[in-house]
């Protein structure tokens, strides 16, 4: 029993990480339909913004806390600039962006290479996320992925109260919905397009310090988990962040139960053959934005 | 809409065009002898040695450190006159921990640098994807890392541990302890599939139960599952193959899990100092790990070298086993050079039976035969300063035993 509510808790936490690894993404693809091969790298910034931040501030804890609005600002600011160089000159041709992206996302990996030395890199996690909180008998809940479940639940929070609650959030509907009719309507789409972009590579970088809590930091580590981050959105359906959430946790807790049973290998198959049969009976994923838009 | 532009397509082709012309200028540069191996090139007063190790990807963690003790043996040899009076000149290549990318660079040194000797190479996985490039072309690997064993190519000197110097005193060490049961976790190729075959034929031959087994593949980092059915199986011991940098990713999730030296030791083939270090020993103080040397080891041997590595690459760099195999390697292939008289591989090889060397680990003696070393096996438990610290030893240097022929349970292994 006890090893059955363990594995219900990885699930989460599996999904968790999905999530928070997927939101940003959710938020530039799932909206803007820029198809950004570099999240990952975005990812990979705001680790090692966490890693740059513990060599001056030697308090895990703080450089932990400080690193999260750091990361932030610092990957959004590399989201801007990938958006005000390239992806604005191609929003209307997905392919190119693709490669463009891609490109951006291979020049990234090696410039991490050269700052910081092609080794993977660890940061020092605060005592208290290293151990685990005791619930009974057997059962022990890691304090790290508790801390990133509660950082998750933050963020979809706060993303959601953002789009539904500000200007600003109406502004991006607005313009995910129907770009043109926005514009007519006097919403400085260019500038919006900026902002989104924004938060969603910001919130990659945010999802890069929750990273180095589980594992290594290196360069290649935005490509091991880009491919999940897309699955999640494509799986949620564009357009839509409850079809994110909801597919984050389903993926994560089938992939801990599936694994519990069989093998850690068998069990990625077994999601991935789920996730292509669900494409077949919904192509468009869990939920879909209807609108009038002719595009 | 996705939409081809015949320019774009064009551009692609012509790209594409080039690079292949360019891949196949790369493989005419090598004369081939008589034998139809490629010999190399000695006619200057240098003779080119291979370096191959990842020096990016998942494996860089471990290969970079083999990297700099090769050089360091390296300039030593040079610095006291080199070999046969021509200096080494390293010609380093990066295998980026793929396992075809070392098989084409290898061919690559093999061919175009037309090297004496490659050394390098780490997992079990590249060296099984550059083992046909070595043979068919006739040329000499030196592989500095311990493996599963059950091999015995004649164009590859193994100067790491086989199984019976390291797996099986790890496991008689267990047993030593009163261990009765084990989980084994590990990355999904080769090494750890081989290895955990040879662990269970040893496991029912000697009582022990093996409770479960399980895989990552490598570089995964999601260990929250597999930490979940080891502590719920209650084992007495953890027998821990896993590779480069899953290892940070599982003992976070072990010690969150609550599990810790005392309760389940974890004893692990593939951390060494170097491993320890970037893992952090705040997840690792207090487990066991199974090798053939630890920077702690004693002697003047072992002293000079941790001295010489420290004053090269920095004084809070550790020194490991597969450092100290690639080192010596380094040194085995310049007295098999030297007592053939050539750089020859044939002659190199019928050169090398019984060979010493005064290394680091202690003494270590070349078994023609195998290829293989006589080892030293030891046990070592790490500490809190990073360092590991001998606990057990077998007394002497272990002939390498790579198909366990002398054990009767090892019997159904091939």
């Amino acid at each position: 029993m006890t090893v059955i509510l363990g594995q219900l808790f990885t699930g989460v936490s599996i999904g968790a990480v999905l999530l928070l690894i997927a939101l940003g993404l959710a938020l530039t693809f799932g909206q803007m339909n820029v198809i950004n091969m570099a999240h990952g790298e975005f990812i990979m910034a705001g680790a090692y913004t966490t890693y740059v931040l513990q060599q001056t501030i030697t308090d895990a804890g703080l450089s932990l806390l400080v690193a999260l609005p750091i990361a932030f600002a610092v990957a959004g600011a590399m989201g801007v600039l990938l958006e005000w160089a390239l992806i604005r000159r191609l929003y209307t041709r997905p392919l190119d962006t693709l490669l463009v992206t891609w490109g951006v996302s291979l020049m990234l990996q090696q410039l991490a290479r050269d700052v910081f030395g092609a080794p993977n890199v660890q940061t020092k996690a605060p005592d208290i996320l290293t151990e685990s909180t005791s619930l009974g008998a057997d059962l022990s809940i890691a304090n790290s992925r508790l801390f990133i479940l509660g950082l998750v639940v933050l963020a979809v929070a706060a993303l959601t109260a953002a789009l539904k609650f500000t200007p600003l959030g109406r502004r991006i509907r607005a313009v995910v919905q129907n770009r043109d009719l926005a514009a007519v309507s006097g919403i400085p789409t260019a500038r919006v397009d900026r902002l989104t972009f924004f938060i969603g590579s910001g919130l990659a970088g945010v999802a890069g310090v929750a990273l180095t809590l589980l594992g290594p930091i290196g360069p290649t580590m935005g490509t091991n988990i880009i491919i999940d981050a897309f699955l999640v959105v494509v799986v949620g359906g564009i357009g839509q962040l409850k079809g994110s959430v909801i597919v984050a946790f389903v993926l994560g807790m089938l992939q801990a139960m599936v694994e519990y049973l069989t093998t850690l290998s068998v069990a990625k198959v077994i999601v991935f053959i789920a996730i292509v049969a669900f494409l077949q009976w919904r192509p468009q994923g869990l939920f879909t934005l209807r609108t009038r838009s002719l595009a | 809409m996705l939409r081809f532009h015949r320019r774009r397509l064009a551009a692609c082709s012509v790209a594409l065009a080039a690079a292949l012309a360019v891949s196949a200028c790369g493989s005419k540069t090598g004369e081939s002898d008589s034998t139809g191996g490629v010999t190399a090139d000695t006619s200057g007063d240098t003779v080119k040695v291979g370096l191959l190790n990842s020096l990016s990807g998942t494996m860089a963690i471990s290969e970079v450190t083999v990297r700099d003790a090769i050089m360091l043996a390296v300039e030593e040899i040079n610095a006291a006159g080199g070999v046969l009076g021509k200096k080494i000149a390293p010609v380093g290549e990066d295998g980026a921990s793929d396992w075809p990318t070392f098989a084409e660079k290898a061919e690559k040194l093999i061919k175009v640098d037309r090297v004496a000797a490659v050394f390098g190479c780490w997992t079990s996985a590249s060296r099984k994807a550059v083992k046909p490039v070595f043979e068919e072309n006739k040329a000499l690997l030196f592989y500095p890392v311990q493996y599963e064993g059950l091999e015995q190519s004649p164009y590859i000197f193994y100067t790491g541990a086989t199984t019976n110097q390291q797996i099986v005193p790890g496991l008689d060490y267990l047993k030593a302890q009163g261990k009765k049961s084990v989980y084994l976790v590990g990355s999904d190729y080769v090494f750890p599939r081989t290895a955990n075959k040879i662990i269970k034929a040893y496991a029912e031959a000697n009582g022990l139960k093996v409770l479960g087994e399980d895989y990552a593949p490598l570089g995964s980092t999601e260990f929250g599952t597999i930490v979940n059915k080891v502590k719920a199986s209650k084992a007495e011991a953890v027998f821990n193959t896993l590779n480069g940098d899953s290892n940070v990713a599982f003992f976070k999730e072990y010690k969150s899990a609550g599990l810790t030296a005392a309760s389940m030791p974890v004893v692990s083939v593939s951390i060494a100092e170097e491993e320890v270090k970037s893992i952090g020993t705040q997840y690792l103080a207090g487990q066991l790990t199974a090798w053939n040397y630890y920077q702690t080891t004693t002697g003047a041997a072992n002293d000079k070298f941790v001295k010489a590595y420290k004053a090269k690459f920095g004084a809070d760099k550790p020194t490991s086993d597969p450092m100290e195999a690639a080192y010596v390697s380094v040194y085995l292939w310049k007295a098999m050079v030297e007592k053939a008289g050539s750089f020859d591989v044939e002659k190199v090889k019928g050169a090398s039976d019984g060979i010493t060397f005064e290394a680091p680990e202690g003494l270590v003696t070349i078994d023609g035969a195998t290829q293989h070393i006589h080892k030293t096996a030891r046990i070592g438990k790490i500490g809190d300063d990073g360092l590991i610290t001998e606990v057990w030893n077998s007394g002497g240097p272990v002939k390498p035993d790579p198909y366990l022929k002398g054990y009767t349970w090892a019997g159904g292994l091939s």
